[in-house]
């Protein structure tokens, strides 16, 4: 695993001259491939990276600034839509899907000069929390290769930790960034709802999903952040960004008040990462911050509401692949209704199928007041819960996961097992507010990692405070 | 007898409800940025990855098609809504990219109002019980003995209002009459081009009938795109319902199309087949907000509309066949307004009357006549009017001689003064006492019965004493002056 300098740093000696975006791509794209066998990559973006490298190159030896990621190379989850090769989402309905445009977040990156080097490999349409439900490959853990990275962003994941690309962006509709960040040791940060633009990424669940960066530090999860975020005329649910930004964020937390949640540290947390989690309690008290006991009652509620509310979102949004505009067709169809039927049959895995099921069914109707209303009732008092607990204290501490990273194949045949290692990254997405994982520990050769979240918009100092966990851990 | 008889079919009562489809004329699609007028476009032109459905695409409302929505609002007599929301409604259709609607199922911007109709000279209000936004889906191509169809997608996006009645119609006549004051209110609203050729305006009509107060079995004759057609469909459907019933047999409810060339109505799919929508609000439009000034300010900006000019228009004794005129000719030319030039005279019932009347026999018809006729302003023509007016007021102009001298300003090329022009065209009319006295002493003397007759007593002659006058002088003596000398003659004879 080598490790890359520091993103700003990368970018400057770009910007000097001191070195070429050609030699940094080429090294990147060096690394994936000296690295395939841990799966983490579906695609490379090789030829339109180099032209973008020796443009940026170009630019630089004629005197220009290239940006503040001049250079870097990056990997984005295949379900970003990019230019250079297909986009899958990680899907059989996708394949020989060569976008017409590329997301938001994409070209922001590419505006500061940031260059894509690969697709990383996730669960089919982001369903999943172990990158296992990839119609392609099952990425491994950087760190025990009978292990999952995590899910759904596991190939962002991984590429971070194996030093492919110096970060990667992922999405999480509810864990999707911070649990894989958690199991492979990276920074993942889920930002607020709406503050990185969904435009031109295969949705999920529209309310939830969210964008995010994967990196190695804190700091550099900000600097990504800083440049993804804002306002985006082409997706409505987006919000301004900070307008101090979110580098450089105070991470004094002298007198900050930080709440355990209660509810995350039940009987199903392994003591190991309890263990670590006490220490840093301590370490947090020395610098200072005050920690509370907080209660979320509803939290329990937060994943039955979730696999209502996503998979209804999915079965809607999952409706366009339909075989007839783009990616998969079943050819030997005898009419419309065939061509529909067999296309998404022999297009979909088992696990977009069964969410499309079950959205189906909490949509219908009859159905529709006792499954999804009701369980936006629910979200309602989810949102209203966390509201009043950000009125006593600045942020909430938990763990990412009960456990560590688990085997490969040891919940693959069990989705209810799946589903409950959730459990602990869903509620900041019903509730829409800003949630990082940051890595404090390892224990029997695995990462073992924390959530630390704050409210709506607060990602800035979220930002600060997650820094000073980095440090102190 | 009750209300309700007149309407009643062998002994059934028809209900009608309809939901008229209204395209928005708004410059750029619904939810992306791509141009609306698909008219003279190549098919698949106007899409974008929104209207495709691409993956990662997403809807952005555009914000006019709220104030368009808003004005067809007041138009229908409903203050539109502060809160509305977008939903979402799923089906597989090709023409359909996303797979689902988007539309406003739970919440619609326009909830309530009426509109008003007059058949057989009685007055009716049809509730409006919502009109909500949507989007349009692609248009649909199956060629017979092709073994593909094809799909257009530039209508897909395209903004739609649909107006649902109340189901307070109870005849053919009155759905026609219904559908025609909802085109008048939509033009006059100015948020369509309500074109009917092109499918902006397109009519669905639910049908039921019954011999007591409850409500029988409907049928939905969707997609009608003619004010005939509506009346068809809906005479059709009673009589093949009724007489169902009268064999014994039950109404299916069903969705049906509507044959053109047979006038008939014939099955597309019934209730079995048809599909749970799953509707659930649209994620990823937060919900609308408008404010009271936002409504407040869409109300001042409406023009007048039919019924209030129909008000004032009355007043000024125009019969209703007229003011119908007027009210259709308004919107079908939409370079021209004839209601703004009459609007000025609003106050003054002799010249609205005669102006009225010019505009509704000379100016109409003419423009009918020849659609490339310049156009000049509300004010030079209000103007002109009013000075033709003074003419035929003063006695020098008859009224032959005003219709050729409208006809003269409104074809000509160039802006004129009126009564320069009348003169030089010798439109002036001749109210000259002894040049008249001369005329009228030959015809009395040609016409030595009809003198007699008026002497014993027979006045009705006097009218055709008049029209000699009028025709020796080639129209141009004052028939009231021509009449007044005619008496004085035949007294002194």
């Amino acid at each position: 695993m080598k490790s890359w300098d520091n993103i700003t740093k990368i970018a400057f000696s770009v910007n000097e001259g001191k070195s070429s975006a050609v030699d940094l791509v080429k090294e990147s794209l060096k690394r994936i491939n000296e690295a395939s066998e841990y799966d983490a990559i579906i695609s490379l973006t090789k030829d339109r990276a180099l032209e973008r490298a020796k443009m940026i190159d170009d630019g630089v030896s004629q005197g220009q600034n290239m940006g503040r990621l001049a250079g870097v190379p990056f990997i984005a989850k295949d379900n970003f839509l990019t230019f250079g090769g297909e986009t899958t989402a990680a899907s059989n309905i996708l394949k020989g899907f060569n976008a017409p445009y590329q997301a938001s977040a994409i070209e922001k990156l590419e505006a500061e000069g940031a260059i894509v080097v690969a697709k990383a490999n996730l669960d089919a349409f982001a369903h999943g929390a172990s990158t296992e439900n990839s119609d392609f490959m099952i990425t491994k853990n950087p760190h025990d290769k009978t292990r999952v990275p995590g899910g759904s962003s596991g190939g962002s994941a991984a590429s971070v930790v194996l030093g492919l690309a110096p970060f990667s962006i992922g999405t999480d509709t509810g864990g999707s960034i911070r649990q894989p960040a958690a199991f492979s040791g990276c920074v993942g940060l889920k930002p607020t709802y709406g503050l990185v633009s969904r435009s031109g990424v295969v949705a999920m669940a529209s309310s939830t999903d969210c964008i995010g960066p994967m990196t190695k530090t804190v700091g550099e999860a900000s600097l990504i952040l800083d440049i993804m975020s804002g306002r985006d005329p082409l997706d409505s649910t987006t919000i301004e960004k900070d307008t101090l930004g979110y580098i450089g964020a105070d991470s004094d937390l002298k007198g900050k008040k930080i709440g355990l949640v209660k509810e995350y540290f039940d009987d199903s947390l392994n003591s190991e990462i309890k263990d670590s989690i006490d220490e840093l309690i301590v370490k947090l008290k020395s610098a200072g911050a005050e920690i509370k006991d907080v209660s979320l009652p509803i939290l329990p509620s937060a994943l039955a509401v979730y696999y209502i509310l996503c998979p209804a979102e999915v079965s809607s949004n999952l409706s366009r692949y339909d075989g007839q505009r783009f990616g998969y067709s079943y050819e030997g169809a005898k009419d419309l209704n065939e061509s529909y039927a067999e296309s998404r049959a022999r297009g979909f895995g088992r696990e977009a199928k069964r969410r499309i099921i079950i959205g189906t069914y909490v949509l219908s109707s009859g159905y529709y007041d006792a499954y999804y209303k009701k369980a936006q009732l629910v979200r309602t008092k989810i949102v209203n819960d966390f509201n009043d607990a950000f009125r006593s204290v600045d942020f909430l501490l938990g763990p990412v996961a009960p456990t560590q990273a688990f085997k490969i194949g040891e919940k693959s045949n069990d989705p209810l097992a799946m589903y409950l290692s959730d459990v602990m990254t869903v509620a900041p997405n019903l509730a829409g507010i800003s949630s990082i994982t940051i890595p404090i520990d390892m224990k029997n050769n695995l990462p073992v990692a924390v959530q630390l979240m704050a409210a709506q918009k607060h990602d800035r100092s979220l930002l600060g405070a997650a820094r000073k966990v980095e440090e102190l851990a | 007898m009750t209300k309700e008889n007149k309407y009643l079919y062998k002994g059934y009562l028809p209900t009608i409800g309809i939901e008229c489809h209204v395209q928005l004329k708004t410059q750029t699609k619904l939810f992306s940025g791509v141009d609306n007028d698909a008219r003279d476009a190549k098919p698949n032109t106007l899409v974008s990855h929104i209207c495709f459905g691409l993956p990662g695409s997403l809807p952005v409302l555009n914000s006019e098609a709220l104030v368009l929505a808003s004005r067809a609002g007041f138009a229908l007599s409903a203050r539109p809504q502060n809160n509305s929301h977008f939903d979402r409604k799923h089906y597989f259709y090709p023409d359909l990219p996303k797979g689902y609607q988007i539309t406003q199922f739970e919440a619609p911007i326009v909830l309530g109002g009426k509109v008003k109709i007059v058949v057989d000279g009685e007055d009716l209000e049809i509730g409006i019980t919502r009109a909500h936004l949507e989007e349009d889906a692609g248009k649909s191509t199956h060629d017979v003995g092709k073994d593909y169809s094809l799909v257009d997608l530039n209508r897909a996006g395209t903004p739609l209002l649909e107006i649902v009645s109340e189901p307070d119609i109870h005849s053919a006549a009155e759905a026609k009459a219904y559908a025609q004051e909802l085109h008048l209110l939509m033009q006059f609203a100015d948020v369509s081009d309500a074109n009917l050729y092109y499918g902006n305006m397109r009519f669905d009509v639910n049908v039921s009938v019954s011999k007591d107060d409850s409500l029988g079995t409907r049928s939905e004759t969707k997609n009608l795109n003619s004010f005939r057609s509506v009346e068809k469909a809906v005479e059709y459907e009673i009589k093949r319902q009724v007489e169902l019933l009268e064999k014994g047999q039950s109404i299916v409810q069903e969705t049906r199309g509507f044959d053109d060339s047979k006038q008939r109505t014939f099955s597309q799919r019934t209730k079995e087949d048809a599909n749970d929508y799953r509707y659930f609000p649209e994620p990823d439009i937060p919900p609308i907000n408008l404010t009271d000034q936002y409504i407040d300010e869409i109300e001042a900006s409406m023009p007048k509309m039919p019924e209030a000019w129909r008000g004032s228009l009355s007043k000024a004794k125009l019969n209703f066949a007229q003011i119908e005129l007027l009210l259709e000719s308004e919107v079908e030319n939409q370079e021209i307004s004839y209601l703004s030039v009459i609007n000025n005279f609003l106050d003054k019932p002799d010249e609205l009357k005669k102006i009225a009347n010019w505009i509704i026999n000379i100016e109409i018809p003419l423009r009918k006549n020849n659609p490339k006729l310049k156009i000049a302003s509300d004010e030079t023509r209000t103007n002109q009017y009013l000075e033709v007016f003074k003419l035929v007021e003063a006695g020098s102009l008859s009224s032959n001689g005003a219709q050729d001298l409208i006809t003269g300003l409104l074809t000509s090329n160039d802006i004129i003064d009126v009564s320069k022009y009348a003169s030089e065209k010798g439109l002036s009319q001749n109210s000259n006492q002894d040049e008249l006295s001369e005329i009228v002493a030959k015809i009395l003397s040609d016409n030595q019965k009809a003198v007699d007759d008026i002497k014993s007593g027979e006045d009705k002659a006097i009218g055709f004493l008049v029209g000699q006058v009028m025709k020796e002088s080639r129209g141009k003596a004052n028939p009231a002056i021509a009449q007044k000398i005619i008496r004085e003659q035949i007294n002194s004879l």
